[in-house]
């Protein structure tokens, strides 16, 4: 199976989320970037675990400048076989999935992997476009995918409950909790990312179809106010008159 | 101006999601509805109510095909004529404002929580909930995908005109060979409510009185990370920053020490409670009351002041 996985870098989960330049970007010091949680643990992973037992080989795939080499080498230290970067911006997700999509035409990938969201812009949106720009089915919030031949029997998140559907390759998915278990690259993996081959590919001309202009930060919350533990009924009065919750 | 809103009507009923999306789409333009349920006629005219003049019904898509649907949405905005097309941001909206975005080339604002501002950019969620960002459309057609809960409902005493519309839906490539449904009455991304439990509880045997509490309450139950990871609680209950967000009007957390990636899932809630031992806990930060004690013994009798509370409202 020649599979590919959409890679993204994030802000490491414990960052402190601030902005400069008169909030209109986002406060990069001090900030350690990782692969995006959902791509790493359960994209990636999973796409490994295929290629172990069918065979094939796993591309990861980023748009990013070279800055991002560095999160790339971290996907090939897990298990990645190649990795390629588009040299551009990812500020827009169609700009994003038109660079992937652009590329991954030409690949002949069974399978193309995406995570639920990046962590940072949270929008769910780059596979759905993948998928719409290639003219391929996409299933999304998938937590368990099992390959039978060239069809795939999938577990995925719907409202009530989860549903299990087929499809057919090539398709596009994304991948939440619960699809794989996070791996810890060793030493040997660390070791052989240094050689393995990252293709820098040029960007293809894509308009930008929208725009962050600003950031802003929410309210700060007003101070927790304590209700004895022997004095429960104080804190059902108050959720009832002053918070009108219940 | 023109709008379509789509809603998901599969599971036969109108979720309150869907009379939000409504009621959003009509405070913008005058609203038509596109859906595609195996849902009564009399249901859908009740759009109307929430703004909605006119609904657009395909009933040949019988499964959560994001292929479909999108043709689906795409064909309504060619015969509505629509500029502006609203999503409401639940599981089949995650699947399809993509999709539909990059089908029509329009601008999609993911996450939004309030209708556009007044140079007409959008206020989306970002980073988790922990700020927000302002997102212009770059293109003439736009595209916003509205966080569940983030609007109140509003009615207008109107009823809409039902139409059945061919979508082009095409055929599916997607078989659908089993549902699981959840347990539990209340489903927890579309909880007003929820009590959630942590590693302070000590094991899955005392979760009944985190259960008993949701039940007098009409809430849904959910966990911390650590407790879905041991296996104490399904995955799906697991709320945080790679589970599940949500934003119920109360959210209750006992023995839930409060991490960020914990608050991550949880910070669009109205009104946090914190129940927990240690005073230093970082939740109590978050919190908008707290009581400083041992969950096995506050659950119950907060079970038991809300049974009080009930009986004489």
């Amino acid at each position: 199976m020649k599979l590919l996985v959409c890679i993204s870098k994030a802000p490491d989960t414990t960052s402190k989320i601030d902005f400069t330049d008169n909030n209109t970007k986002f406060n990069e010091a001090g900030v350690q970037y990782i692969v995006n949680p959902y791509d790493e643990w359960y994209a990636l992973v999973r796409a490994l675990e295929l290629k172990e037992t069918l065979g094939g080989s796993v591309t990861t795939i980023t748009v990013g400048n070279a800055g991002d080499d560095a999160i790339i080498r971290k996907a090939l230290a897990i298990g990645a076989d190649d990795a390629v970067r588009i040299n551009a911006e990812a500020n827009d997700a169609y700009y994003t999935a038109f660079q992937i999509a652009e590329y991954a035409k030409a690949g002949g990938f069974d399978i193309v992997f995406t995570g639920k969201e990046t962590i940072n812009y949270n929008g769910s949106q780059v596979g759905g476009m993948i998928a719409e720009i290639m003219g391929l089915p996409y299933i999304s919030l998938a937590e368990k995918l099992d390959m039978n031949g060239s069809t795939a029997t999938i577990n995925r998140e719907m409202k009530g409950g989860i549903e299990v559907v087929e499809v057919n390759t090539p398709f596009v998915i994304s991948a939440a909790k619960g699809m794989a278990e996070q791996r810890i690259p060793n030493m040997r993996g660390i070791m052989a990312a240094r050689t393995k081959p990252l293709q820098v590919v040029e960007p293809v001309a894509c308009d930008e179809l929208t725009t962050f202009t600003s950031y802003s930060l929410p309210p700060a919350k007003s101070a927790c106010k304590y209700v004895d533990a022997d004095n429960v009924a104080e804190l059902v009065n108050l959720l009832h008159t002053e918070a009108k919750v219940i | 101006m023109s709008v379509l809103v789509y809603i998901d009507t599969l599971g036969g009923n109108i979720a309150k999601n869907a009379m939000e999306a409504v009621t959003y789409g009509s405070k913008i333009g005058s609203t038509t509805v596109v859906t595609n349920g195996p849902i009564s006629n009399d249901a859908l005219a009740s759009l109307g109510n929430y703004g909605a003049s006119k609904v657009l019904v395909d009933r040949s898509i019988t499964v959560n095909d994001s292929s479909q649907i999108t043709n689906l949405i795409a064909t309504a905005v060619e015969s509505t004529g629509a500029d502006t097309v609203i999503i409401s941001l639940d599981l089949t909206g995650r699947a399809v404002a993509s999709r539909v975005s990059a089908r029509l080339k329009a601008g999609l604002a993911v996450g939004a929580i309030a209708l556009p501002e007044g140079d007409g950019h959008i206020k989306v969620n970002v980073f988790s909930g922990k700020a927000y960002g302002h997102v212009k459309i770059n293109t003439a057609k736009k595209i916003i995908a509205l966080t569940p809960n983030s609007i109140p409902v509003e009615t207008t005493g109107g009823s809409a005109a039902v139409e059945d519309f061919n979508g082009n839906a095409g055929a599916s490539t997607v078989i659908v060979k089993e549902v699981k449904k959840q347990e539990g009455d209340v489903l927890l991304p579309e909880a007003e409510l929820v009590v959630s439990g942590g590693r302070g509880l000590k094991g899955p045997e005392n979760w009944g009185m985190v259960e008993d509490l949701a039940k007098v309450l009409g809430a849904a139950t959910a966990c911390s990370r650590p407790v879905a990871d041991i296996g104490w609680r399904p995955h799906h209950e697991h709320v945080g920053q790679t589970g599940v967000a949500i934003r119920p009007n109360l959210y209750i957390a006992a023995g839930i020490s409060g991490a960020i990636q914990h608050l991550a899932g949880v910070n669009g809630s109205k009104v946090i409670v914190v129940i927990n031992t240690d005073p230093e806990a970082p939740f109590f930060k978050a919190a908008d009351y707290g009581i400083v004690g041992d969950a096995f013994d506050v659950l119950p009798k907060l079970k038991a002041e809300i049974e009080k509370f009930k009986a004489q409202n």
